[in-house]
């Protein structure tokens, strides 16, 4: 359970399995990722890297193996000498660790964007409304949206929207921030404000990082290792610098010569 | 006709009562068709069979049996079982469970039609089953329900004039009454109509209202609905009005 540094790593992976009817998306994966470092994943679609952070949000279930987050249980236990699943209960206070950010926003339209980004600290964390509001403040001006606090969210850009949810999901004060292709649904003239803001987290918190991307750039710049995925299993794993100069596997070679030109 | 008009004024305080007791029954129906609706729409929604069956059930028994079998069953047959209850309790059970089964198949479509994305961000946020839908998922539901919940209403309000014949003294007693009494078919069915009419009215005007607030808070509304609007009897629903159909009686 502790890796080579003796620390715990903040996310482990073991065994895990995912199916989706006869389809094995993700087969006996096991990786793990030491506190506050900066993993992407690439590979081609289908190839099960946004299922791995839909797991990890406990949006889908698994079909086998287990995920701890600290070292704590998360998905399953070992309980009466076999593995149980974890009550929602004792899954609450694991998850309120990790935090997500979607490929399509999804703010809630019910409410502003000072009121989502509160909503779940007051409500979940216990906050104070004037503290959540003070610490909303910081974080929309962080992500260059304080102007837009009493808007509502249908009235905001898509690159606006994605700020709002990113504030939204670092206002849980996360340890773990999943971020599923972010960039994806924004116009290209727009990615590289949403990247600057992302970026910028990066350099100025410990947060531990799982993105999706295929913003090669980006992963290049912000990942201390690059999980090259294919069929649900890692066939390379390495530092950005050298996956993307020089990757051994032929798989590797492939794909980043279709996404790179 | 100058006899019949005056028949009508002295009849008038009688015409309060009978509304009274028409309103009564289509709001307590309505209050317990919400909760029934509410129960049972998320009832089906679960995925725990023991939940999902007897909802299912009960909604499929409800909406296939007539009203008015209902109502006289609850007022006949029920007091050989010990279960007597007041013929105005009688009349708001009956309504209130057979259009709570309707107004389920609302509440379980407008929930199923809130993209998954909102589900998926509130779990993210690690909110609790009963916040994400009080505070998410519900009031964006409630935008797409209220149209098709309007249809239930007024049908719920003309089924009421069902309770004449358990011996309630509703609007449709009233009217049968301004009959015997002024022996005139088309004066008396005629103000029948137009108290329907009316109350039907009112109750469309207030669902409007509801139903541009909620659009509002979703941003989606163009502005304060002018009073023209909210006065229109038929709402402004496009291509939402799927209303669930079904028979008053």
């Amino acid at each position: 359970m502790t890796t080579s540094t003796g620390e715990t790593p903040a996310i482990e992976f073991r065994d895990v399995t995912k199916r989706f009817g006869d389809n094995v998306v993700l087969d006996g994966l096991n990786f793990s990722v030491p506190q506050g470092q900066r993993i992407t994943l690439i590979g081609p679609s289908g190839s099960g890297k946004t299922t791995i952070l839909r797991l990890l949000m406990t949006l889908e279930e698994l079909s086998g193996g287990l995920i701890l987050i600290d070292g704590d249980p998360y998905t399953h236990e070992y309980k009466g000498e076999k593995w149980v699943k974890v009550p929602e209960k004792r899954r609450r206070v694991v998850r309120n660790r990790v935090g997500m950010v979607f490929q399509q926003f999804n703010l809630f339209p019910n409410m502003s964007v000072l009121e989502n980004i509160i909503e779940s600290p007051v409500h979940v964390l216990g906050k104070s409304k004037d503290e959540a509001v003070a610490d909303a403040e910081r974080l929309l001006d962080k992500v260059g949206m304080s102007e837009k606090r009493d808007f509502n969210t249908n009235e905001l850009s898509g690159g606006q929207q994605q700020r709002v949810a990113i504030a939204r999901a670092l206002a849980m004060d996360p340890e773990i921030l999943l971020l599923d292709e972010v960039t994806s649904a924004l116009d290209p003239e727009i990615v590289a404000d949403v990247l600057g803001v992302l970026k910028e987290i990066a350099d100025t918190t410990d947060i531990t990082m799982l993105l999706v991307t295929h913003e090669m750039q980006f992963a290049r710049e912000v990942s201390d290792r690059v999980l090259m995925f294919d069929k649900g299993q890692i066939v390379e794993e390495t530092d950005p610098e050298t996956m993307f100069t020089n990757p051994s596997h032929p798989r590797t070679q492939e794909f980043l010569k279709a996404v790179l030109g | 006709m100058s006899d019949d008009i005056q028949t009508l004024i002295d009849r008038l305080p009688r015409l309060g009562e009978a509304v009274v007791v028409t309103l009564e029954l289509t709001i307590g129906g309505a209050i317990l068709a919400a909760i029934v609706a509410l129960l049972l729409g998320f009832g089906s929604r679960t995925r725990s069979l023991w939940v999902r069956g007897p909802s299912r059930v009960v909604v499929e028994f409800f909406r296939g049996t007539s009203l008015v079998v209902q109502l006289f069953w609850i007022y006949y047959v029920l007091p050989a079982f010990g279960y007597e209850m007041q013929a105005l309790a009688v009349g708001i059970v009956a309504l209130g469970l057979n259009y709570g089964a309707y107004g389920s198949e609302v509440v379980r479509g407008s929930i199923a039609s809130v993209p998954k994305g909102q589900w998926e961000a509130t779990t993210a946020l690690n909110m609790s089953w009963f916040h994400k839908v009080r505070r998410v998922i519900f009031p964006q539901a409630w935008a797409l329900m209220i149209p098709m919940l309007t249809n239930l209403l007024i049908q719920l309000l003309k089924g009421s004039a069902l309770a004449a014949y358990i011996t309630l003294h509703d609007v449709n007693y009233w009217t049968d009454q301004l009959r015997r009494a002024t022996n005139d078919v088309f004066f008396s069915y005629t103000a029948g109509l137009l108290v329907y009419f009316a109350i039907a009215y009112l109750l469309t005007w207030g669902m409007n209202w509801l139903e541009e607030r909620a659009k509002r808070r979703l941003g989606r509304g163009t502005k304060k609905p002018s009073l023209r609007e909210a006065l229109r009897v038929k709402p402004d629903v496009g291509s939402e009005s799927i209303t669930a159909r079904g028979s008053a009686v």
